[in-house]
């Protein structure tokens, strides 16, 4: 699972939850894979990143160096930054590990990079 | 599909390991669902020069996303069956994928999707113990959750399998009450084996009448909106404000005619 797909998963589908929103996360493998850069691609999505969130990911996973701690006012431009940016959201990917809901801690199991969302009966 | 085999269990136990090897090997199958989301992106209608992100309900291996793939464009995918996911990873698609049933609604933020395509997935969701309330609720729930996560001017175009008129009915009405406009069009209605239904569906009405480019296909059914202004309700707005502008000028002190069941009633045509 790559840092983007954290940025727009949620855990709203469960009962009694609200937001689900951002959800936490414990890693246990990680790999890091280069994918090409696609800059128009990357520009676009950009204002659907909620940044404090894609940059708390990253300290979690212990890149708080790799990406300013705030968004730059010229991030279109800014090609350092795109760079980094580019990075953080496609090319680390956790492979096993856990999502917790941030208002009930159900824990979300990561297996082989692909999230179960799942939920049982007696949750939705 | 001769035999349906959404009746012979539910989807995650039907793809296991040896059917979703058997499907997603099955050069038959990989033509015919290739040619199925070619069509679906075409009735996308996505802006041409811009990359967008899309998401597979129901993307199985990912033979349907590696369509969007080809096309530019990025995509996240959802399935209920392990087995299936795990062929799509392994087959290194470029999109992530998530292990979610669409009856539970989807997992995402508001407005994160530019559009959605869903390939022979969605008679899945109307083949659950026949219980017509849980059917109905999944319905309501995957709607508009849909609906949700999808940016304020997309589409989401389903190709599927109904299995009678029945069925059909059962989902565009549960898409309009999920607030989306649309309808159902089919490709080669005359044809028994090139057939192919899709359900078009769309956030927002500025979209509609779109440029549908082949000969050969219908528009059966448009969904209605929901709110359909009938008389009687016209009749009881009209005499409400009537009756309260009233009550406001007798609090006024001023004279005001007594209620009666005549008020705010269209006086009848003298001539
Ligand atoms: C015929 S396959 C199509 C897969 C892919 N779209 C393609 O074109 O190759 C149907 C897929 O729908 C999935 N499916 C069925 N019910 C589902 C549900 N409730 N939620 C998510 N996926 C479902 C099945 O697991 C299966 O992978």
């Amino acid at each position: 699972m790559k840092l983007l797909t954290h940025n727009m998963l949620t855990s709203k589908c469960l009962k009694g939850v609200l937001v689900g929103y951002p959800l936490k996360i414990e890693v246990q493998d990680l790999r890091i894979c280069e994918v090409n850069c696609n800059l128009d691609f990357l520009i676009r999505v950009i204002p659907r990143i909620d940044y404090p969130v894609l940059y708390t990911a990253m300290e979690t996973l212990g890149y708080a160096n790799d990406l300013p701690s705030e968004k730059p006012e010229d991030y279109q431009t800014n090609e350092e930054f795109l760079k980094k940016l580019h990075h953080a959201l496609f090319e680390i990917e956790i492979i096993n590990g856990n999502l917790l809901c941030p208002e009930t801690g159900r824990k979300f199991p990561i297996n082989d990079g692909i999230p179960n969302m799942l939920l049982n009966e007696d949750e939705t | 599909m001769p035999n349906r085999p959404e009746h012979l269990g539910p989807p995650e136990l039907f793809y296991n390991d040896v059917e979703a090897v058997k499907y997603t090997n099955n050069s038959r199958i990989i033509d015919i669902q290739m040619r199925m989301s070619e069509r679906a992106f075409e009735l996308l209608l996505l802006p041409k020069d811009k990359v967008c992100l899309l998401l597979d309900i129901g993307c199985g291996s990912g033979l349907s996303g590696s369509v969007l793939e080809n096309k530019g464009h990025y995509w996240l995918g959802i399935d209920i069956s392990s087995a299936m996911l795990n062929i799509g990873v392994h087959r290194k698609i470029i999109g992530d994928t998530m292990l979610v049933d669409m009856g539970q609604g989807m997992p995402f933020k508001t407005a994160s999707f530019d559009g959605a395509i869903s390939i022979s997935a969605l008679q899945w969701l109307c083949n659950i113990d026949n219980n017509k309330y849980v059917l109905r609720k999944r319905l309501d729930i995957f709607f508009s959750t849909l609906f949700a996560t999808l940016s304020r001017s997309a589409r989401a175009v389903f190709q599927f399998y109904p299995e009678n008129d029945d069925q059909i009915n059962i989902i565009t009405t549960a898409a309009t009450r999920a607030g989306f406009f649309g309808g159902i069009m089919i490709d080669f209605p005359n044809s028994k084996s090139a057939k192919k239904v899709f359900l078009v569906i769309m956030t927002s009405t500025s979209m509609i009448s779109p440029e549908y480019s082949r000969k050969d296909h219908v528009i059966t059914k448009t969904l209605t909106t929901r709110k359909r202004t009938n008389k009687t309700m016209i009749t009881k707005l009209r005499k409400n404000r009537i009756l309260e502008k009233k009550e406001r000028n007798r609090r006024k002190g001023k004279f005001v005619k007594t209620d009666s069941k005549y008020s705010g009633r269209k006086r009848k045509n003298q001539f």
